[in-house]
């Protein structure tokens, strides 16, 4: 019978903010420009240049840390953290060691095994580096800096996290706080949001840590999973052969399934850190704060409790769409404009869900405005248009955000509802079909299918089938 | 008439009068540029084409009245630690020996909004590190009073400028005495104005906490009137303050009725030399004369400034000085295996001796296990000295002393014993740890033939007592120069 252990899991988030401008500097933050081009002399650390912090960093990084119930630091500073690598054009990165802005917070996290707090340690506020292009066979790299000086907060749990299930319910927790205050998409594929897994093992039971390992690029949840599950089955294979554990920095390469070592504890850097003189210190003032607070948003929680309130529908519609913001968003701005909740959620879940997926997107990504949902939503309600036509006019809207009444009026796909018309083109079909109209009198009800998709057809689509079927049993 | 022993502001009025051009005064400081500048080497770079077009250009700008100010159409000189669009600045470095900024200094910019005729950059310490401007790499330069001797540093260059009538005023930095000591050492007026008042986007950061760029002129008219011009709250620098008090000229009153001076016992103590001690009490005698109250008080921190001073700068410097690294711009060793070796090369081969023993120096008191016990410590001094001035000016309109203990040492005499160099800033460091203004204004001549200067000190941002205590005793003083001019 083998030893029991347990894993001891702390995580270092980084969040790329959704500023416009960088962090020290008024340049562009838009990912994808051509190379150095979003840059200035503050962010390509240019001789005599001077960082000013953009506010909005502080006030987002501040917002973050209200949500994970951390204590603001009223005080705080950046500090330098030097070390030589050309991606960090001033060999230094302003980030915050001493007097971090947020401390001592914890977010609730529920797995199967039920609800429990995680502890965040410290947020602090940092610059992003540029990005270093190395060609294979040159004697060269290359570098970018137009991700230099990108504002990050890097979110510093505490070791409370005991299996993968749990990071990931951890992540997806701050994910959804972070999306919700607007402080940045989240993306782990595009890398606004990484996480690097300080992971231990240790006998169940033991009341000391083991020797941690640092694992590094990590670029989505299921390579989260893999390699917690990679580095326990690695520590406990060392533990069962008598060896140590070694305090280090590793690599996980997703396609081969293993970590590699990077550097050891030993080869650690002194960096040497010290406050920045050329950034005043942060004064977070009562009125900032409390600016703040009446600025954050309802979160997840309170608005699932709101919505089983407030609307009548199911529980599992009401999970995906306050699963993302901006999908509640426009669920209750569609509502406030006086649509059904139902049809709302009916859209949302179901045409919109098929065409993200389709698409490759995420819930952030829909163009769509409420106002044109709603538009479309009232035309269905007046039966100006039939589902078919409805399913037709919403794909558009998802691509390019039309407005449904007058895409409708401008393609003539508006159901006729004129009688005269309508009976004349049944007619018609019936005329031209004798083989299914002697089918339907011989007893064969499926045959009129047949001829309200003929009818369907002849009139473009624009008809109400309810109707059609009405007047094809009424001539026939 | 002598064009060029004239003040700039008495320059100015008389373009203004169109007694002179802006092209005669660019012309005439260019000319004596020829003449005694191999004798002085105080440029880096001369700007002759530059200047002869900016000349023109201002001129221009004169006649049709859109360049009205005090110093419109005045050459100046640039410390060649301030960036110059287009216009090399190499911080006296070999790292920086081919470095071409795209942007300017702020106080570059507001000089030439104020149609300043950018002559070129001066001679400095190799980053600003040095008392004598013996580390710069492109030579040393030389006391315009007596060749043997050092103009003091590190903004040697713009006061030898100065002094040499190869431009009107001159612009320097202050980290911690930077622009006093050369001011006295060849006897022109220079001052480290409030720190926060003058921006430090563009100029070449040695201590970030301490540096700041003053004027180096030949009177305290001068001196006021480019304080004017260069003091701006700047966006882009966040330890610019906004200030409403600078209209500097004001203070240009002759009167000291009832103005408190405070003498420290303790700059007049053990190592100042006895002609310095001399001088510099006389001019407090003068100053009293004219209606001052003298009093004697202890400020008794001067033996904590210096090392404080230099565990602050050098720790700044250490992580300031990084970005020479030889990958974007700068001087990049010929050749190397790698990118570590390429660092190691590039910054041994660009940096000198003075500035590798400030990094070294301030990357060891940053290090981990020895943070708290210099750094940290070294911080807790500056807040002590600062309280001290604060003791001090709530009894005292300005604080009265020397500059240096001695006059200008001869060349080559300083660099043997940094230590002993390092104790030559002990009067004029203890001001930027403190952020106080501080200002220089020759008094005497030794008997080597050599200026004394006399330092004045004021509370943060009340340049204006200096200058009204500065100015009241020029007028009695009366006319100071060298003796071939005079």
């Amino acid at each position: 019978m083998g030893k029991q252990y347990e894993t001891v899991i702390g995580l270092e988030v980084h969040v790329e903010l959704a500023t416009k401008t960088k962090i020290f500097c008024g340049c562009s933050t838009e990912f994808g420009g051509a190379p150095n081009t979003h840059t200035c002399p503050v962010c390509t650390g240019m001789p005599g240049s001077l960082p000013v912090l953009n506010k909005q960093v502080l006030a987002y990084a501040v917002a973050v840390g209200l949500a994970t119930d951390c204590k603001i630091t009223r005080y705080c500073k950046f500090d330098r953290k030097n070390y030589f690598y050309p991606d960090n054009p001033q060999n230094y990165q302003i980030s915050q060691l001493y007097l971090p802005i947020c401390r001592d917070g914890k977010v609730e996290i529920e797995t199967e095994s039920g609800k429990k707090f995680v502890g965040i340690h410290e947020i602090h506020m940092e610059e992003d580096a540029g990005k270093m292009i190395h060609d294979e066979g040159s004697d060269y790299s290359l570098v970018d800096y137009n991700r230099s000086g990108v504002p990050l907060i890097e979110i510093v749990s505490e070791p409370d996290m005991r299996s993968a299930e749990e990071v990931i319910a951890y992540l997806e927790k701050l994910r959804m706080l972070i999306q919700y205050l607007g402080a940045s998409d989240c993306k782990m594929q595009e890398g606004s949001m990484r996480a690097d897994v300080n992971l231990s093992v240790r006998e169940v039971g033991s009341l000391e840590y083991g020797t941690r390992t640092e694992m590094k690029n990590l670029n989505s949840f299921s390579a989260i999973t893999r390699a917690i599950a990679g580095e326990k089955a690695r520590q406990i294979d060392l533990l069962e052969a008598g060896e140590k554990v070694v305090q280090e920095t590793r690599r996980w390469d997703d396609n081969a399934g293993k970590s590699y070592a990077m550097r050891s504890k030993e080869d650690a850097q002194d960096y040497r850190y010290f406050p920045d003189p050329d950034l005043v210190p942060i004064v977070v003032t009562e009125e900032f704060l409390a600016d703040i607070k009446a600025k954050q948003p309802e979160f997840r929680e309170d608005k699932i409790a709101r919505y089983k309130e407030e609307f009548d529908i199911p529980e599992y519609d009401i999970d995906i769409i306050t699963g993302s913001k901006h999908m509640a968003d426009i669920f209750e701005e569609t509502v406030a404009l006086g649509a059904q909740p139902k049809k709302v959620s009916n859209w949302l879940m179901v045409e919109t869900l098929r065409l993200l997926k389709e698409n490759n997107m995420d819930p952030e990504d829909i163009r769509f405005s409420p106002k044109h949902l709603a538009g479309l939503i009232k035309l269905t309600d007046a039966k100006a248009i039939n589902s078919t036509v409805a399913k037709e006019v919403f794909e558009e809207m998802f691509k390019n955000d039309i407005d449904p009444e007058n895409y409708v009026e401008e393609k003539g796909l508006k159901t006729v509802s004129d009688e005269g018309a309508l009976r004349k083109t049944v007619e018609e079909v019936i005329a031209n079909n004798p083989q299914s109209v002697e089918d339907y009198r011989n007893g064969k009800e499926k045959a009129i299918g047949f001829l309200v998709g003929q009818t369907m057809k002849a009139m473009k689509g624009k008809a109400d089938p309810g109707m059609v079927n009405q007047l094809l049993k009424e001539l026939l | 008439m002598n064009i060029l022993n004239m003040t700039a502001v008495s320059l100015a009025a008389a373009i203004k009068n169109k007694e002179v051009t802006v092209m005669d005064a660019t012309k005439a400081v260019l000319k004596q540029i020829e003449k005694t500048e191999s004798t002085y080497n105080c440029y880096v770079t001369v700007d002759k084409d530059g200047a002869l077009k900016q000349a023109q250009e201002i001129q221009g700008k004169i006649d049709s009245g859109e360049l009205t100010g005090p110093l419109a159409g005045v050459p100046v000189a640039i410390k060649d630690n301030m960036c110059t669009e287009g216009l090399l600045t190499t911080c006296s470095s070999k790292m920086l020996g081919n470095f071409v900024p795209t942007y300017s200094s702020q106080a570059v910019i507001n000089l030439q909004r104020a149609g300043a005729v950018i002559i070129g950059k001066t001679n400095m310490d190799e980053f600003a590190m040095g008392s004598t401007t013996e580390t710069s790499a492109f030579g040393v330069t030389k006391n315009p009073w007596n060749q043997e001797h050092v103009p003091g540093g590190s903004s040697g260059g713009s006061a030898a400028a100065v002094a040499a009538e190869e431009c009107y005023y001159a612009l320097g930095s202050d980290t911690g005495g930077s622009i006093r000591q050369p001011a006295s050492f060849c006897g022109v007026v220079g001052m480290k104005p409030t720190y926060g008042s003058v921006s430090r986007y563009g100029l070449i950061a040695y201590a970030s906490s301490l540096d700041q760029i003053g004027p180096l002129c030949k009177d305290v008219t001068d001196c006021a009137t480019i304080m004017e011009v260069i003091t701006s709250h700047d966006q882009k620098d966040s330890t610019s303050v906004q200030r409403e008090d600078t209209d500097f000229t004001s203070a240009l009153v002759d009167d000291v009725k009832g103005m408190k001076i405070g003498i420290p016992r303790d700059y007049f103590g053990e190592g100042l030399d006895s002609e310095v001690k001399e001088a510099v009490l006389k001019a407090a005698e003068v100053l009293r004369e004219k209606g001052a109250t003298l009093e004697e008080f202890d400020l008794s921190l001067a033996d904590y400034a210096i090392p404080a001073y230099y565990t602050i700068a050098a720790a700044e410097a250490s992580s300031n000085l990084e970005r020479f690294d030889g990958i974007k711009y700068g001087y990049r060793t010929e050749s190397y295996k790698g990118l570590h070796n390429m660092y190691k090369k590039s910054r041994s081969e660009g940096f000198g001796a003075e500035v590798k023993r400030r990094i070294m120096l301030g990357s060891f008191v940053l290090s981990s296990g020895y943070y708290d016990a210099y750094y940290l410590k070294a911080l807790r001094v500056k807040a002590l000295i600062k309280n001290a001035f604060d003791e001090a000016f709530a009894k005292y309109d300005v604080i009265l002393g020397p500059v240096a203990p001695t006059t200008a040492p001869k060349l080559g005499e300083s660099l043997s014993d940094p230590i002993k160099m390092y104790l030559g800033d002990i009067y004029t460091i203890s001001v930027n740890l403190a952020g106080l203004p501080g200002m220089s204004v020759p008094c005497g001549i030794d008997s080597k033939g050599l200026p004394i200067g006399l330092q004045l000190i004021g509370d943060c941002f009340k340049e204006k007592n200096i200058i009204r205590a500065a100015y009241t005793y020029e007028k009695a003083r009366g006319a100071f120069g060298r003796k071939e001019e005079n």
